[in-house]
């Protein structure tokens, strides 16, 4: 079972065609990054370089950081009180915790998608319009041009053309989540962070989601958390295995799923446990 | 279930399990409770209904008191109520809604001064309304109106600092603040944390949050609040008694510092000043009735907005 599963990742890691890799330049550089909740520490040490127009993967069982470590490269772990942070993040080599005074700013080149489909009570046309409204764009004919592009970027344009004014809750679970996608693209950011965004979908509008992050990869650095081996074998080009607080490996998609260096990582990824 | 028995039995000695009781007393206890309730409000109703209903005309509805309130109508009243009542949401509710957002957005839900706040509202929903009226003569009328007269105004003869109907409205809402901010709370706290998480991610800010998606969401609860608000205020006597309600006007309240007759009041004045009780008796429940159904009609135009906000909005 579990051999046939690892079998199946080395295929799928194997069989991806990938482009001849240049060093690709550093987008986000993160340093000894710590973290903790109260008194309980998250995440331990880490340091990592994350590409542009990559996507990189995070893995980990539940509670290895993985989430937390995503949340903390756009500030967003800040919401949540009574933590802490130790360490810098730097987007384009500028420190976003000490150097970047507005954290809206931060969070607009840096967008989020998150696990469950969240999309707000209001319109389709409005929920896409949502960030550049809070970002003081006002003009009807830039939020409707935006609005319009957006939702061609996420593949979506297409179904919701003609219902705009629509609730957004009337679309399917697959459509709310790249619905989400686009809300999160509408402001322009330059990496996308995806909290596991297909787990609660089903393989067909996972598909969709994976292809769509396949086509944003030429324009965005994309950073995914996901639970799915398979999922991050298929779509990522760089992983990194968390376990319990600390990053125990990171490297090159096809490498940690076939010759990963850590016992722990392969047997993570082959599922011997987690 | 066989093999459950063998496993008791092996165990030790038999077991004599005693028989259930029907459930009948329990039962039936409870159904008493609910049918006194019920025959209490019917017989409160009916008594309401049967002494009023002859009364109620277009007059009566429309027509100032007249003969030392022995004839006449009550439209002051009616007016007066309304008139109050909506000062008193308008005032009130935004102030609880206020105050439970800060409650529960910019404080930690566990920390001191969040439950010494908690703890206040809460005292504040004890405290006897005789109480709020004394205390609306002494901060608002006294010491706020009194203020205004002397220090901006400079008025000889009391303007603000005499009973009114904005202070009335004020020590109402006061009174009402406590359940406006309970509700208000509960639809705070059912908002799901995604939501705001979306929001934030996309560089809102804490406001704009608040403003745009907290509070809308909020909104059918707010207007729960402000129901209960209304069937708490109007027709609250004691409050109003020393803040502004008046015994008779000749005229309607034209200004926020005018005096203005009110419903509750007027039973009140009614049943115990008047000379001749058996004469005003009929206008005694006539009154009485257009209170209730005036409560019940503030309270339904409430309900059909908050429905209104819900079929526009949908739900998660």
């Amino acid at each position: 079972m579990f051999d046939a599963e690892l079998e199946a990742n080395k295929l799928e890691a194997a069989s991806r065609v990938h482009p001849p890799r240049q060093a690709g330049r550093v987008k986000i550089e993160i340093h000894d990054l710590n973290f903790f909740y109260g008194q309980s520490q998250a995440l331990h040490q880490v340091s990592l370089n994350i590409e542009e127009n990559r996507v990189t993967a995070f893995i980990g069982p539940s509670g290895c950081g993985k989430s937390t470590f995503l949340r903390a490269l756009n500030r967003m772990n800040e919401t949540i009180p009574g933590t802490r942070r130790e360490g810098t993040v730097k987007l384009d080599g500028v420190d976003i915790y000490r150097e970047i005074r507005d954290v809206s700013t931060v969070r607009t080149r840096v967008g989020m998608v998150f696990q469950k489909s969240n999309p707000f009570p209001k319109s389709i046309f409005d929920n896409v319009a949502y960030g550049l409204r809070v970002n003081g764009i006002k003009d009807k004919q830039i939020i409707g041009e935006a609005v319009e592009d957006t939702l061609k970027r996420a593949f979506l344009w297409d179904e919701v053309k003609d219902k705009l004014n629509n609730s957004a809750y009337m679309l399917s679970g697959g459509q709310q989540q790249r619905l989400c996608i686009a809300r999160a693209l509408a402001v322009r950011p330059e990496v996308l962070l995806m909290d596991e965004p297909a787990s609660a979908l089903d393989p067909i509008s996972t598909a969709k989601i994976e292809d769509l992050i396949a086509e944003l990869k030429r324009q965005y650095t994309i950073v995914i958390v996901t639970h799915n081996m398979q999922q991050a074998a298929r779509i990522s080009d760089y992983t990194a295995f968390f376990y319990e607080g600390y990053m125990v490996e990171f490297g090159e998609t096809p490498k940690i799923f076939t010759k990963p260096d850590k016992k722990q990582t392969e047997d993570y990824v082959t599922g011997r446990f987690g | 279930m066989t093999n459950h028995t063998a496993i008791a039995a092996s165990t030790g000695p038999a077991l004599e399990f005693k028989p259930k009781s029907s459930g009948l007393i329990p039962r039936g206890l409870t159904l008493s409770a609910v049918i006194i309730i019920i025959a209490m409000l019917a017989v409160i109703l009916l008594n309401v209904l049967h002494g009023g209903l002859g009364t109620i005309s277009w007059e009566f509805l429309s027509k100032p008191p007249e003969h030392g309130m022995e004839a006449g109508g009550i439209f002051p009243a009616i007016f007066g109520t309304v008139f109050l009542v909506l000062l008193m949401v308008l005032t009130g509710v935004p102030v609880g809604v206020l105050t439970a957002v800060y409650l529960h957005e910019y404080t930690s839900p566990t920390s001191r001064t969040t439950r010494i706040i908690r703890t206040a509202i809460n005292n504040l929903a004890g405290v006897p309304s005789i109480v709020f009226g004394l205390f609306g003569l002494g901060f608002f009328i006294g010491f706020i109106g009194h203020g205004i007269d002397t220090t901006l105004l400079g008025a000889e003869k009391p303007v603000w600092g005499q009973p009114a109907i904005i202070w009335a409205a004020l020590t109402l809402a006061l009174l009402t603040l406590p359940v406006v901010i309970v509700s208000t709370e509960e639809a705070l706290r059912a908002i799901p944390r995604e939501l705001k998480d979306a929001s934030y991610a996309l560089g809102a800010t804490k406001l704009q949050t608040i403003i745009r998606i907290i509070i809308p969401q909020a909104l059918p609860g707010i207007f729960t609040g402000a129901i209960l608000a209304i069937s708490r205020g109007a027709g609250e006597v004691a409050p109003i008694m020393f803040t502004g309600a008046a015994y008779y006007l000749p005229y309607l309240p034209k200004a926020l510092n005018d005096q203005f007759m009110e419903l509750g009041y007027h039973v009140y004045v009614m049943s115990t000043q008047s000379p001749d009780i058996e004469k005003t008796k009929p206008i005694l429940y006539g009154t009485v009735l257009v209170l209730l159904v005036l409560t019940f009609l503030l309270n339904f135009v409430a309900i059909l907005i908050r429905s209104k906000i819900r079929s526009r909005r949908i739900s998660v």
